[in-house]
């Protein structure tokens, strides 16, 4: 049931423009960049030859355009994840889903999973650019699948709290500036606590993908990711659920 | 027993302070088409999405085939279809789309969704829009794809608010026609402010006014009941005017 509605939700969306459009803006600025970081790298590579532990082409290609790619996740995710479920207040089609012998988790994790969908085929894209070097170059694979990894579970995330807010409103386009609202707030909001211990530091994206994107896997940073996504996801639930009540 | 297919006791809903519906109890019979009649505002609307499962009832029990909606909500609902009163339709869905979705979503098996489809389709008159997007049917074959999309996993119980709003003359004829079709088999209840509707269509008649149900009956128990009133109409008027008065 839940990969029926999660397979609905990934038709509609490329049955509209608006999917194909971003996957083919988002590919062109990844590609730009991308060719940017290589020039770069070729630039420098006389010098680094003659250092005795140079960074190799992983560090200094791949590693930046996660970076990037992360930042791109963050304002892709909200007209996505706007329509989800205001969309469907608004045209008033939620009565089908709850009035079918499906629970409302099943009508949030398929929905969940139909953007999660998406979001993996950005990401296998921007992993099969990366994975291009592998032709002339030594590729650190693990560092990849570290950055991999940590897109996948910031994607989640974003997925998650993308969802919760559009379940909010009826309002697609006041979903869309709330989640991206929301995302900023939690990308920079380390920047005015100068403690690295604080909370603010801790409840930072940013912070728990850079651990990620230099290819450190710890544990307390994909809790981190995992906890959030989960969190967001429940309290979707118990939103839908407080319609019908 | 078996063939009771819907019955709820006193059921009752109240948005915020204002009682929607109030203490209706009622049973319906296999093969039986229920009219639901009521002025506006009446609680037509709240009663039927309460018996779909789409809003939780305030007080009250309500059993589909003798299974409890608010215990057993999967089952109960794999027995109904509903169309509310604006049609839940996928504007950017074809109507073969849409119509397998909701299949699925009603566990239609995978292997029976084909042969559904295309019964359903001949059903509602659909046969020839299988590749339109429904964004591009007129009102009345979205009208037709909101059925279909009721009947489509061949549930127990239809039930239809207000079907024939917004029609013309030949599709709610059309449109009676096939609820009268689907009586045979299923249990319907429609809702409608539509007078001569319920004449044409149902079995039953429920006259709701202000949240509670004022007459429940067949033609026959009707006249009975008003001797002195002529018509449908007329009973309709005096018992929600009567309210007003008392």
């Amino acid at each position: 049931m839940i990969f029926t509605i999660a397979a609905k939700e990934l038709k509609t969306l490329f049955a509209s423009p608006l999917a194909w459009i971003i996957l083919a803006v988002l590919e062109c600025l990844l590609a730009w960049f991308f060719l940017g970081q290589i020039d770069a790298f070729l630039t420098v590579q006389p010098q680094l030859a003659a250092l005795a532990n140079p960074p190799g082409v992983t560090e200094l290609i791949v590693t930046p355009l996660f970076g990037i790619a992360a930042m791109i996740m963050l304002m892709v995710v909200p007209p996505l994840s706007m329509r989800l479920i205001a969309e469907e207040r608004r045209n008033q089609t939620m009565a089908l889903l709850l009035s079918a012998p499906v629970s409302i988790t099943e009508i949030i994790l398929g929905k969940f999973l139909g953007l999660m969908a998406f979001l993996a085929l950005f990401i296998g894209l921007t992993a099969l650019m990366s994975f291009s070097l592998y032709s002339g170059a030594m590729l650190d694979l693990e560092l990849l699948a570290g950055n991999i990894l940590g897109l996948v579970l910031l994607a989640a995330s974003f997925a998650a709290l993308g969802l919760f807010i559009s379940s909010l409103t009826s309002h697609p386009i006041i979903a869309a500036i709330g989640t991206l609202g929301a995302f900023l707030g939690l990308w920079v909001v380390d920047i005015s606590a100068r403690d690295p211990d604080s909370l603010l530091h801790y409840l930072s994206l940013l912070k728990h993908f850079e651990s990620f994107n230099r290819g450190v896997i710890a544990t307390a940073d994909a809790a981190y990711f995992i906890l959030f996504t989960v969190l967001f996801l429940v309290l979707a639930v118990r939103r839908l659920d407080r319609d019908r009540l | 027993m078996t063939n009771i297919t819907v019955s709820t006791s006193e059921l009752s809903r109240s948005y915020g302070a204002r009682t929607a519906v109030h203490d209706i109890s009622f049973e319906l019979r296999q093969g039986e088409v229920l009219g639901l009649l009521g002025p506006n505002g009446a609680g037509k609307t709240t009663t039927l999405q309460m018996l779909a499962g789409c809003l939780a009832p305030g007080a009250g029990r309500i059993e589909i085939c003798g299974i409890d909606l608010l215990e057993r909500p999967r089952e109960a609902k794999a027995l109904l279809g509903f169309l509310p009163e604006t049609p839940p339709l996928y504007r950017d869905l074809t109507v073969d789309e849409y119509l397998r979705f909701a299949a699925r979503l009603h566990r239609v098996p995978k292997a029976d969704i084909p042969a559904a489809l295309e019964r359903t389709k001949q059903r509602c008159g659909l046969a020839d829009t299988g590749k339109r997007l429904i964004g591009s049917l007129s009102k009345g074959f979205q009208q037709r794809v909101g059925i279909a999309q009721a009947i489509v996993h061949n549930p127990r119980v239809v039930i239809l608010d207000e079907p024939t709003v917004g029609l013309d003359p030949i599709q709610i004829r059309e449109i009676r026609s096939l609820i009268r079709e689907l009586g045979g088999k299923y249990s319907v209840i429609l809702s409608t402010h539509i007078l001569p509707e319920v004449e044409s269509v149902c079995d039953r008649i429920q006259i709701m006014d202000r949240g509670q149900l004022v007459f429940s009956g067949d033609f026959a128990e009707l006249k009975q009941a008003h001797p002195e009133q002529a018509s449908l109409e007329e009973v309709f008027i005096h018992l929600t005017q009567q309210e007003e008065q008392a």
